[in-house]
């Protein structure tokens, strides 16, 4: 076989070991929980027969190996069972968050990751001038602030300033103001529904979309500008310039191509970021997505989709790891080659 | 009316135009004076209520694990639901009265054991089944029978039986109970088609809305139903209610208009957001309040000294301004206030008094171990604060108390009602029977002070089947002042409800009962156009 697809069926099996070692960890991690999911749902309101009579109907009282062999046993066959809190069916609305979270993090990645490798580009070719300083100092300005206080800022700024702004500005033409402020709205609410055309969709979702971009930027942009700079040393790269080629072509061609790896990885992490970490930006907006859904879940004691979300999230994270691997030995000749 | 013409009318409401401005202003986009000025009478004024449009709420307490099971609806998001889509028996008026839904009146024999409600005739469900006394008996059953997880058990408790008579659903008491279409009220107790028996969750009642669109957590979506009995309810053609739990996502949601009302407004920026020119602050207070309490059968607070000195050292007026930021009311350490009907108001109020506070601590003997309070975040809101003024007016009248500082996670497992001191909120009650019933009788699941006397038991059920008015006001006296002085509640303020409504909602009234007149905005309000 050829070499590169046994390293790929490597990577996979361990994939795989690494997915059962992360479901024990789930599990074991939702038993040591404080608090009980009786109580958790009915609140503290809840009167003691009641709370007996939930707990015999959810059967929390057997013993955790039995539950986590059933649940295993389950998930291994496409169930992940129902949810205890409201008995709806697991995967139907895991699915429709996930697929929530997953349009959000594939738009957010759309205009962060290209950006982030043009800016650290811009970077290289400007180093130590004013284009590199200023687009280091963006970014890390953007990273240190928390991702919370950049919602409400922008919230603050482009939903309820600018509507005010542009509503005050009586030298425009009312016609104009008016097709402004109904085309220039942020929502501050990012609800979305499926009678929503595609770019209702997008417009409803521009600040989570920008609020994620500026905090996923500064890592991958510097990261890009590190690997490559480190690559500018080498001797090809001299060699290049010798021959006369233009600096811009010199890292498009020559630096780029063998600074993927490191590149990649660091992509890859804020991928996985973008889809597993999420939560506090969809507090924010009212984003339905995948991380509120864990942690209201979490509260109330709700086991089985607790675990749920953590295997996909772990599958995610391992998944997206996998992929930046395979890349990072594809990109290099010498691991694609091995003696 | 455009764009352009309807802010410009919403910028003369504002004081940002004057009258005339707009007039020359309109005649400029093609509009006669006379129109120009009809409009601006109806931006003003808008007289009566607006039907059609769409309401939209932003409320807290919204989880993916709700469901539309009144049974187990517990906070704000399902309690809105079930209000739009359902009606009980009886709803508890804004005055304090009974607001007759599903029952059209109610008839009580002499000793109050026996209630006689008349079921509301000509009225159906949503899906087309009509409303009987036998649906009203199965909802009762379904929230009382042994099985049963409602949130509504406590209250059905005293029912010895229930019964359909034709029109007439019928409810014998083994004691009487002058109050008891008020625990009709109770937002659990929304008449469901064969009481729900045969798909709880399916949100068909007889409300004004149909649910349309369920997505817990995230929004649902109502429209009005062509049915309803009441036309003076349901105003709008649809209503969307979104989660918004964040609070400062849900006041962004309604200052950038994306919502017409929203709920719990934090007390440390209304004061600002009510600056905002197209939205108002609604402030009721009401009969929910923020406590401390302690477990009287349990060392060191078994001690009457002991726990007088800390009800003395609690400086209630500091708390109303810096935990309520002014949005509440001092409380008086017993869980009534002017709020509720028979409240006696020559009940001195308990002041804040370091002097008496170390001199009850030094009656009570106590050994000098430090006092221990949990607390936590989600107690209340502000309730770590609360803790710490607290503590540091303790120490000023050598208390030694210290604050346990608990995650929220479990608070309601694993501290209240199990730690002996610490911090809580109730709802309030609509009257001051089931507010004693649910938390100071010795038999009552939620006493969470341990409080149990037979006198005051015995008070409790002889002011229940009182039907003279004065007599029964003198007996909660004496029960309130009996808490007061002994019992294990320190109760250092009621607080308000604070909504938030935009400029465009007409029809809003001040409701004590709950927080967004009693969660009826919904279908009491409507949006001008």
């Amino acid at each position: 076989m050829h070499p590169i697809l046994t390293l790929v069926a490597q990577r996979l099996a361990l994939g795989f070991l690494l997915l059962f070692a992360a479901s024990i960890l789930i599990f074991v991690g939702t038993a040591i929980l404080p608090g009980d999911v009786a109580q958790s749902i009915l609140g503290q309101s809840a009167t003691p027969e009641a709370l007996a009579n939930l707990r015999a109907e959810l059967g929390v009282d057997q013993p955790a190996i039995t539950r986590y062999f059933s649940w295993l046993g389950g998930v291994l066959q496409g169930d992940l069972g129902t949810a205890l809190t409201n008995g709806r069916d697991i995967a139907e609305s895991l699915s429709s968050r996930l697929g929530n979270t997953l349009f959000l993090a594939f738009w957010a990645a759309l205009i962060a990751v290209p950006l982030a490798i043009t800016l650290g580009l811009l970077a290289v070719r400007y180093k130590d001038r004013w284009p590199d300083k200023l687009i280091s100092a963006i970014t890390l300005t953007t990273i240190s602030i928390p991702e919370f206080m950049i919602g409400y800022l922008l919230i603050f700024f482009l939903s309820i300033q600018l509507p005010l702004l542009i509503g005050g500005m009586e030298f425009l033409p009312d016609g104009l103001r008016s097709w402004l402020l109904s085309n220039l709205r942020f929502s501050s609410v990012a609800l979305m529904n499926d009678s929503m055309t595609l770019i209702e969709k997008i417009k409803s979702i521009t600040l989570p979309i920008m609020v994620l971009t500026l905090v996923v930027l500064a890592h991958m942009m510097r990261m890009t500008r590190a690997a490559i700079l480190n690559v500018m040393q080498s001797a090809y790269i001299e060699t290049a310039e010798l021959k006369g080629l233009g600096m811009l072509k010199i890292i498009r061609k020559h630096a780029f191509p063998n600074a993927i790896a490191p590149i990649v990885n660091v992509v890859m992490l804020n991928l996985a970021y973008l889809v597993v970490g999420v939560v506090v930006v969809e507090v924010v907006f009212a984003y339905p997505g995948m991380g509120q859904y864990l942690v209201d879940h979490v509260s109330k004691r709700d086991v089985p989709v607790v675990q749920a979300c953590g295997l996909i999230f772990a599958a995610v994270y391992i998944g997206l790891n996998l992929i930046a691997d395979i890349v990072s030995i594809l990109a290099n000749p010498r691991l694609r080659h091995p003696k | 009316m455009n764009d352009a013409l309807k802010h410009l009318s919403t910028r003369v409401t504002k004081g940002l135009m004057t009258r005339r401005e707009f007039v020359g202003r309109a005649a400029a986009l093609g509009v006669t004076a006379a129109v120009a000025n009809s409009m601006l009478a109806s931006a003003a004024k808008a007289a009566g209520p607006v039907k059609g449009g769409t309401l939209k709420i932003g409320t807290s307490g919204g989880e993916s694990t709700n469901t539309q099971d009144p049974a187990a609806a517990a906070s704000e998001a399902p309690i809105t639901n079930l209000r739009l889509w359902g009606e009980p028996l009886v709803n508890t008026a804004p005055d304090g009265g009974l607001d007759f839904r599903a029952a059209e009146s109610v008839e009580a024999s002499a000793d109050a054991k026996t209630w006689t409600f008349k079921i509301r005739q000509g009225v159906e469900f949503h899906n087309g089944k009509s409303l009987t006394a036998e649906d009203v008996l199965a909802t009762m059953q379904r929230h009382s029978n042994d099985d049963s997880q409602s949130g509504a058990l406590g209250i059905m408790k005293g029912i010895e039986n229930m019964k359909a008579d034709g029109d007439n659903f019928v409810v014998e008491l083994s004691v009487g109970n002058a109050d008891l279409p008020y625990l009709m009220a109770d937002y659990h107790l929304m008449i469901q088609p064969n009481g729900g028996m045969d798909d709880p969750t399916a949100a068909i009642g007889i409300g004004a809305y149909t649910l349309e669109v369920d997505e817990p957590g995230v929004r649902h979506g109502f429209k009005k139903n062509p049915n309803y009995w009441d036309d003076t309810r349901g105003h709008a053609d649809e209503v969307e209610v979104l989660v918004l739990n964040d609070s400062t996502a849900r006041t962004a949601a309604l200052q950038s208009g994306q919502v017409h009302l929203i709920n719990r407004i934090d007390p440390k920026v209304a004061g600002l957001l009510d600056r905002a020119p197209n939205l108002g602050v609604k402030s009721v207070s009401g009969r929910g309040h923020y406590v401390f309490i302690m477990h009287v059968d349990t060392a060191p607070f078994d001690n009457n000294e002991l726990r007088l000195a800390l009800k003395y050292a609690i400086n209630r007026e500091e708390m109303v301004d810096k935990i309520l930021r002014g949005y509440g009311s001092i409380g008086n350490d017993m869980p009534i206030n002017k709020a509720y009907p028979l409240f006696d108001e020559t009940i001195p109020q308990r002041e804040h008094d370091l002097a008496k506070a170390a001199e009850h601590y030094k009656k009570s003997g106590h050994d000098g171990s430090p006092i221990i309070l949990r607390t936590a975040d989600g107690a209340f809101p502000g309730a770590v604060d609360a803790a710490a003024l607290f503590q540091q007016s303790a120490q000023a009248a050598g208390i030694p108390l210290e604050i346990k500082r608990e995650p929220n996670d479990g608070y309601w497992s694993e501290v209240w009602n199990v730690q002996p001191f610490c911090a809580s909120y109730w709802g309030g009650r609509p009257v001051q029977d089931q507010m004693y019933s649910t938390a100071y009788l010795s038999t009552a699941d939620w006493n969470d002070t341990r409080w149990k006397r037979e006198d005051f038991d015995a008070k409790l059920l002889a002011a229940r089947a009182e039907l003279d008015e004065a007599k029964r006001k003198a007996i909660y006296s004496e029960m309130g002042r009996n808490l007061r002085d002994e019992g294990g509640l320190i109760l250092p303020m009621f607080n308000d409800f604070v909504d938030g409504v935009s400029n465009n909602v007409g029809g809003w009234i001040e409701d004590p009962n709950d927080q967004m007149m009693n969660n009826l905005a919904s279908v009491k309000c409507w949006v001008n156009a």
